[in-house]
Parts: structure tokens; C-alpha cells; sequence
């Protein structure tokens, strides 16, 4: 008998440390959310190097567990191996060694042939402010309404960034918001770019790029960063790693430290970010109003940016002469999504004029709208941090 | 080789010095009681005066090997000893030290007393005992328990850093030993965004600016460096056809589109290239099956395809 109860006592012990005793409707409705997610990049191809390690994150960090227990396997749990991992998202420096990896892999001829276009990536960062307004509108402090609108930089590393320095509570739920809408741009983009131009304007054929040197490619990280940087040191952190790769890149004689700045370092951070912020939604911290009010406001900012970018094409050439003209299908890739956005500029081109591609030249607004993203966020840190 | 080697000299000093900066030199002396009667107690229970240093920087600084002195002549008076990790400053964090004259209490009971009703000098000097970083002059009519402390934690005032000091008395104007002497309990940025900007305009107006004049910046320097060097490639060929730039020259160069370029290299590569049109290669490789026990499972597994 004695060693009956022994063994019912333990059972009932380990039962209780099962998830099955610790489920709630919260963990079924986040998990069912992260199978959504890994559906999404399966099935549909949606970023799925993004969408995978978030939504195999969400699954990670929802496994039901007794909490009260000490078990330090939670990402919130002071020294568990998840938290260590999170430190990266929480300290913020796993979304410069990202930077590091675009830098290194971006090519910025586009821009540098044709400068005019970085006012392009400007102007889509209205997203983030219209976006901010929005939020002050629905009672959030000012940190928080910053945190949440840089969403509409379309810059998952930035919005990351900047959401642990202004508003950490929020985190999560931006940087899944930023992540899912970037997966969605291909949805979100082309109906906004097909309502705001006429067909005329969609035929535009843009002169083909200027060839640019080896010397102006090198130029352009060390001058960048020195230029954007004076103007917003807050942005250092971000715009000092991405110039950095972008050096690596251009110099032509670091060309393994570009290799591995750009393949197997990006990578490792990539998946180490995106598990780790997907583990970040824990069901308690992240189903909330808030997140809904997050997920709505990101939407709003992401609809604003396209806007504003094909809005301020439209505008710029009307002080432009006719040869120079830009087709305003490329406003919409001065929201960063590198290089989504730029890619379906160069699909709904070719859906009016198939001899009409607008990839390189949409490339230009797009990797400006990577630095304006990061002086955006700098700027909002300098102000309100 | 030896500008280079000048030059990296150059580089490592420049780069030390930047550390210097950043490091001791950001220690200041921020609070001081002379006349501690009832005011705070050290670990033993006993009232002494007391001398407050901050961490001015954002980053850790290690105090071991700094002197503490209250004697211009003799600037090596204490030296806060090595070996202690409690020696170690936190960002913006601070240190008591107990003038008591009982260094054998331990490491934060320095070496010597403050004298009441007299001007107290208290000097804080780096390693070398020869670099001062922060001195403080007390008045010598600072009452009992009050404290003699920086107006705002770790600011100096250059021209006279007298004016930077004041007298606290406990009531309105705290005494803080071991404490920020300014208690900060809201961001100041964001009350003012919250109270002055509620619809947001003013930040948009504000950071739109900020991120626009950034990328013109940017986009003028470029457009600027694109010249220039459009202007120098010109030169450059008109030199490599050994003949004066020409108005034609220019022209045909001007021409030039990415369009014939990417015809001149395709037709190169199809040139250079001479295979047939498949971009694949067959080969036939003997599979090797050198034995070893480590891989023998090979032939367990798998096995040969007969005819």
C-alpha cells in the first residue's frame, strides 16, 4: 500500500509539471497561431525564413509548463537557456548584426546612380509617424506610440531595436506584427499602387542607371555613416553596422568577412532572432487588447508608408522634366521589406508593359528606405528616449 | 614603412586617449558631510563624515589605485585599495568612502579625518598620483548633518565649479548619501511630447525633418561625387586615346547605356564560353568502397544494383 501512494504521489507530482495539466485556452489559441504562421511559409512561401523560426517560436515559447516551479525554461525565466538566447532581442544588439548582414549583402549602385530616389525611402517613413498620431489617438504614451509605429518602417531588426529600448512590454507583439506584414507585403502593396496611378503613369520607363565605380561604391558606407550619423548618433548602432557590411563588401579585400558576414552570420542571427521572438509570446504577456490595437496600428502604418512613397513619386515628377521622370510604381519600395517591395514594383510594372523592368531602379527607394527607417528610429529614440 | 608605422602610433594613442576620457576621468566627487553627528552610519554603528564619489559615465570604472586626499601636498594621502571588487563603479552609480581616520576598517575607511568649522580641500587623484580629476573645496561654515553636495550628479561647472555645489539641509534640498541627488521618477522627453505634442504633429513635423534632411544630405553628397567623378572617368579616357578632350569624345561617351554594355559582355561570355548549350555536365565516378570499420555499415545498407 505504501508503495502505492509512493507512486500515485509522484504520478500526480509529475502530472502536474506536464503541459497537459498546465494548458489553458491562451497557450491552444498561440499555438494554434505559430502552426498558422509555419503554414504561411510552408505552403504559400510567405518569408519563410522569417516566418519558420517565429512560428516555430511561438510554438517553443507557448509549451504549457508549471511556471511557479522554477524550472528555468521559460524565455522570461532569469537564466534559462531560452533567456540567454532572448538576451540578443532584449539588449538589442542580435538587430545590428542583422544590419551587418544586409550591409554586406546589399548592393547600393541603384542608389548611388540615381541619389534622387533616396527622398523616396524618406518619404515612405510617413507611415511611421501617421502611425504614431494614431496611437497617441488610442491612449498610448508616447514611448509605447513609437515603438509600435516604427512598424511602418517595414524593418523587422529596427522595429525590434527600437522596441526594446522604448517600450520592451510591447515588444512581441511588434516585432510579430512588423514580421507578419512584411510576409504580407505582396498582399498589402499592389492594390494600394494600382488605386493611387493612372495607367499612363504606370508605362514610365526610367533611363537605365549610370554605370557606377568601385571608388564611389567605397565612398558610400564611409560618408553615409558619416552624414546620417552626425545627423542622428541614436542611429549608430543600426547605420554603423549596415555601412560596415557594406565596406566589407565594396572594399574588395575583405571578401571572406564579407562572405561571412552576409551567409553564415546572418543566417545564425536570423534564426536565433526569429525563435526567440516568436518564444517571446508567451500567451500571458501577448494576448492582449494591446496586441490587437499593435496588429491594427502596424497595418494602418504599413498602408500609410505605400502611400506616401507612390504619393511623393507623383509629386516629385511633377517639378521633374519629362525625360527624367519616375515611375511611381517604385514609391511603394521606400518602405524598406528588402527586396520584396522592390520586387513587386518590378511585378505590377511588367503587368502593364512587359518589356518594362523596374527592379534595379526600384532597388534604389528601397535601400534608402532601409537607412531612412534607421534615422527614423533614430530620431524617435533621441526624442523620446 | 615607417609612415605606416607612424601612423598606427598615432592611431593607438588616439584610441588610448578616447578610453582615458572615458574612463576615470569621469569620477566625481559629488557629496560630502563633514560634521556627521546623527545623520548616517557607517558599519559600525558610529557616525563619521563621509565623502560621496559618481560614476558620471555609462560605463563600469574601477576606483583601485585612486587616491583620495584632503592634503594638496601630499596627493597620495589614500589609495583606495586593490583587490575589492566593491571598488568597481556601476553606470552612473556612486561610492561612499568614510573619512574617519581608520583605514584598517576596511577598504571604504580612508586614512584621514575632515576638520568642522574649517575649509576642507578634498582632492581625487588618478594612479599616477600626479593627475588630478576632481577637487572640491568645502566652506568652512557647513553646519552639522548637512552636506555639502552637486547640484546636479557628476555636472561641473568649468568656468567656476563652486557654482555647481550647494548646501543641503535635509528638508527641502535632500541629503543623499549612496544616492542620485537629483531623484529622477519621470522621462522629462516624454512629459513634455505627452503634455505639449498630443496629436503627435509636432514629432512628426520634427523626425520627417530629421529623416529628410538626413537623406538629402546624403543624396546632394552623391549627386556632388557622381560628377566629379563622371567628369574624371572622362578625362581618364580622353587620356588613354592620347588626344585632347573633345566635344565628340564626350558625346559618344555619354552614349554609352547599360543596355550596349550588357550586349558587349554577353557576346564576350558567349565568346569566351564556346560549350553547347547545356549548363550541366555529365560524369560517371567510380563509387570508392575503401574498407574501414568505421564506415563498414556501407555494405549492410545499401546494396549494388545487379542487371
Amino acid at each position: 500500500m505504501e508503495l502505492f501512494d509512493f507512486l500515485s504521489q509522484n504520478l500526480a507530482d509529475f502530472w502536474s509539471f506536464t503541459g497537459f495539466a498546465n494548458v489553458t485556452w491562451e497557450h491552444i489559441v498561440m499555438l494554434a497561431v505559430g502552426l498558422f504562421f509555419i503554414w504561411l511559409a510552408i505552403k504559400h512561401n510567405f518569408e519563410p525564413l522569417l516566418l519558420v523560426p517565429i512560428g516555430f517560436g511561438i510554438l517553443v515559447g507557448n509549451i504549457p509548463f508549471k511556471i511557479d516551479a522554477g524550472l528555468e525554461v521559460g524565455i522570461y525565466e532569469e537564466g534559462s537557456v531560452l533567456n540567454i538566447l532572448y538576451n540578443g532581442v532584449s539588449a538589442g544588439w542580435y538587430p545590428p548584426l542583422i544590419f551587418l548582414g544586409i550591409g554586406a549583402m546589399t548592393d547600393f549602385s541603384a542608389l548611388i546612380a540615381n541619389p534622387k530616389l533616396m527622398l523616396i525611402g524618406a518619404a515612405a517613413q510617413f507611415g511611421i509617424f501617421g502611425a504614431y498620431m494614431v496611437a497617441l489617438a488610442l491612449g498610448f504614451a508616447p514611448d509605447q506610440a513609437g515603438a509600435i509605429a516604427i512598424i511602418g518602417g517595414a524593418d523587422g531588426p529596427t522595429a525590434i531595436f527600437l522596441s526594446s529600448k522604448l517600450a520592451p512590454n510591447l515588444m512581441g507583439a511588434i516585432a510579430v506584427s512588423a514580421y507578419s506584414y512584411m510576409a504580407l507585403v505582396p498582399v498589402i502593396q499592389p492594390p494600394i499602387m494600382k488605386l493611387l496611378t493612372t495607367k499612363k503613369e504606370r508605362v514610365i520607363k526610367m533611363k537605365p542607371a549610370r554605370a557606377v565605380s568601385q571608388k564611389e561604391k567605397i565612398m558610400f558606407p564611409i560618408v553615409g555613416l558619416l552624414l546620417t550619423c552626425f545627423v542622428v548618433p541614436t542611429a549608430l548602432p543600426l547605420l554603423g553596422m549596415l555601412f560596415f557590411g557594406n565596406l566589407l563588401r565594396e572594399s574588395g579585400v575583405t571578401t571572406r568577412l564579407a562572405k561571412t558576414a552576409s551567409n553564415a552570420l546572418n543566417d545564425i542571427i536570423v534564426m536565433l532572432l526569429g525563435l526567440t521572438v516568436g518564444a517571446s509570446t508567451q500567451a500571458s504577456e501577448f494576448l492582449t487588447f494591446d496586441t490587437i490595437k499593435i496588429f491594427a496600428l502596424g497595418f494602418m502604418a504599413f498602408i500609410i508608408a505605400s502611400t506616401s512613397g507612390v504619393l511623393f513619386v507623383k509629386l516629385f515628377n511633377l517639378v521633374l522634366p519629362k525625360s527624367k521622370k519616375i515611375n511611381p510604381l517604385i514609391g511603394n519600395a521606400g518602405v524598406s521589406a528588402v527586396p520584396m517591395s522592390a520586387r513587386i514594383s518590378n511585378n505590377v510594372g511588367l503587368q502593364y508593359d512587359p518589356s518594362n523592368y523596374l527592379l534595379m531602379h526600384a532597388m534604389g527607394p528601397n535601400v534608402a528606405g532601409v537607412i531612412g527607417s534607421a534615422v527614423a528610429a533614430g530620431a524617435l529614440l533621441g526624442f523620446l528616449g | 614603412m615607417n609612415k605606416k608605422i607612424i601612423v598606427l602610433l598615432l592611431c593607438a594613442v588616439a584610441s588610448t586617449a578616447a578610453v582615458f576620457a572615458q574612463g576615470r576621468k569621469a569620477v566625481r566627487i559629488n557629496e560630502v558631510m563633514v560634521q556627521n553627528d546623527s545623520n548616517y552610519v557607517d558599519d559600525y554603528g558610529q557616525y563619521h563624515a563621509w565623502i560621496e564619489l559618481f560614476n558620471s559615465s555609462f560605463a563600469p570604472v574601477e576606483t583601485s589605485c585612486m587616491y583620495l586626499t584632503n592634503d594638496k601636498n601630499n596627493p597620495k594621502m589614500y589609495p583606495v585599495p586593490r583587490m575589492d571588487v566593491n571598488t568597481e563603479i556601476p553606470p552612473r552609480q556612486h561610492l561612499l568612502f568614510w573619512a574617519d581616520g581608520e583605514p584598517n576598517r576596511g577598504t571604504f575607511h580612508i586614512s584621514f579625518t575632515l576638520t568642522p568649522g574649517k575649509e576642507n580641500w578634498i582632492g581625487l587623484y588618478d594612479a599616477d598620483g600626479i593627475t588630478l580629476i576632481d577637487e572640491v573645496t568645502i566652506p568652512a561654515n557647513l553646519p552639522a548633518n548637512q552636506s555639502y553636495a552637486r547640484k546636479e550628479d557628476g555636472i561641473r561647472n568649468d568656468a567656476d565649479d563652486a557654482q555647481a555645489w550647494e548646501i543641503r539641509d535635509g528638508g527641502v534640498k535632500y541629503i543623499t548619501p549612496s544616492s542620485n541627488n537629483v531623484i529622477i521618477d519621470a522621462n522629462e522627453k516624454i512629459e513634455m511630447f505627452a503634455e505639449h505634442d498630443r496629436n503627435g504633429f509636432g514629432m512628426t513635423v520634427l523626425a520627417m525633418g530629421v529623416v529628410f534632411s538626413a537623406l538629402l544630405i546624403l543624396s546632394i553628397c552623391f549627386r556632388s561625387i557622381g560628377k566629379v567623378n563622371e567628369k574624371i572617368a572622362k578625362r581618364k579616357k580622353a587620356e588613354s586615346h592620347n588626344g585632347p578632350v573633345v566635344a565628340s569624345d564626350v558625346k559618344s561617351t555619354n552614349a554609352d547605356s547599360g543596355e550596349e554594355i550588357a550586349a558587349i559582355v554577353m557576346a564576350l561570355h558567349e565568346h569566351l564560353n564556346m560549350h553547347d548549350h547545356e549548363d550541366f555536365v555529365l560524369t560517371i565516378n567510380k563509387v570508392k568502397r575503401a574498407y574501414s570499420p568505421w564506415n563498414s555499415k556501407i555494405y549492410s545498407l545499401r546494396q549494388t544494383p545487379h542487371k
